[in-house]
């Protein structure tokens, strides 16, 4: 069997590594939209020290 | 072995799982309703979420809730055989293995509940993670075929999305999340107990102990109107917190009647009237039982955004 040929299997499976590949995608855009939220409302900033005068 | 004996199942093209397969695992259909309830409960909550941490969140909670759908599969895959209405989930027709099912209803549930920990707060995740230790185990594993209550303490475990999606907003629970629960809760026994009156020959081969078996049809009756009467109460008590308004108790108090009228026709009909008409009533009162609650979770959302843009001041 040459290697150019596309195995019957592969075709087969061709809607289900879409959708993993679509799953993988949305998890990468999810992680990545909840890290500029999160970083850009301040989630993650360390809080100011205050001095207190006496 | 030459190559093409290795693993010569799972190359067989009739039983290969495409995506859906995966998908219908976690249970699609319940999953609406995990979405909506989640969603009414996060709007209706008085702290305002960021839209991508509130779709974040929700989306973690229905991920959640379908891991505890593949998991209940996984186990319940001898009794889904049996029945007419499960016959052709994807373990029980052979598209899925029992293990695949378990290896991603534990990697989702992990998933889900840590995810939503790190977008809104760990409150919400111990309590994404309770739900799906309590349907998965509590009830799928344990009560579901030991008491014919299986109902009504499966029920609590789709009750919780909207007490999740309060506690994401607002980190912890109050009267008014409680109440959302509640109307789940309650509602679920008459739900599925009409739904087994008309479906009954399903669970009597399945063995499991639903009150139409152990009790009697005549007790489901009984027990469906007592039910619907105390939901009753309680969803139209709700209209009076800051959950309810207008709206929602016209809503309310519309469909309870009508839910009572149902429920009051089942519980005078016997056996043989309803034979005769093969089911009617029930399976009328079965349908008004998903309009009635995507209608007091709806009535709930409009209040919320009503209250939001300052129409009740």
């Amino acid at each position: 069997m040459s290697l150019s040929k596309q195995h019957e299997l592969h075709e087969r499976r061709y809607g289900r590594n879409v959708g993993v590949g679509l799953v993988l995608v949305g998890l990468i855009a999810i992680v990545f939209g909840l890290t500029v939220v999160k970083v850009t409302r301040g989630d993650y900033e360390t809080p100011a020290t205050t001095s207190v005068s006496q | 072995m030459t190559d093409t004996s290795i693993n010569t199942q799972s190359l067989s093209a009739e039983n290969d799982a495409q995506f859906s397969d995966y998908f219908a695992l976690l249970k699609p259909r319940v999953m609406t309703l995990v979405v909506f309830t989640a969603f009414v409960g996060l709007l209706a909550a008085p702290n305002a979420v960021h839209p991508f941490v509130g779709f974040c969140a929700i989306l973690f909670i229905a991920i959640g809730g379908g891991a505890s759908g593949a998991l209940n599969m996984w186990w319940d895959a001898d009794i889904d055989a049996v029945m007419k209405r499960t016959q052709r989930r994807p373990i029980p027709s052979g598209k899925v293995t029992g293990d695949e099912a378990f290896a991603i209803g534990m990697a989702l549930s992990a998933f889900s509940v840590v995810f939503l920990g790190l977008a809104t707060n760990w409150f919400a995740a111990g309590l994404l993670a309770f739900t799906i230790f309590f349907y998965v185990v509590i009830y799928t594993m344990w009560l579901k075929r030991w008491t014919p209550q299986n109902i009504v303490i499966g029920g609590a475990a789709g009750a919780f999305p909207p007490m999740i999606g309060w506690a994401a907003a607002t980190g912890g629970v109050s009267v008014e999340s409680v109440l959302m629960f509640c109307l789940t809760f309650m509602w679920t026994p008459p739900h599925f107990w009409a739904l087994a009156l008309f479906m009954r020959k399903d669970y009597d081969n399945a063995d499991v102990p639903m009150l139409t078996v152990t009790h009697g049809r005549r007790a489901t009756r009984n027990h469906i109107l007592v039910y619907t009467v105390l939901l009753a109460i309680l969803a139209v008590a709700a209209g009076f917190t800051s959950i309810g308004g207008p709206v929602y108790i016209v809503t309310s108090v519309v469909l309870n009647a009508m839910f009572l009228v149902g429920a009051y026709r089942i519980w005078r009909r016997d056996e043989d009237m309803s034979e005769e008409d093969n089911f009617l009533a029930e399976r009328k009162f079965f349908k008004l039982s998903l309009l009635y609650l995507f209608a007091h979770f709806g009535a709930i959302l409009i209040e919320a955004g009503l209250d939001k843009i300052g129409v009740w001041g």
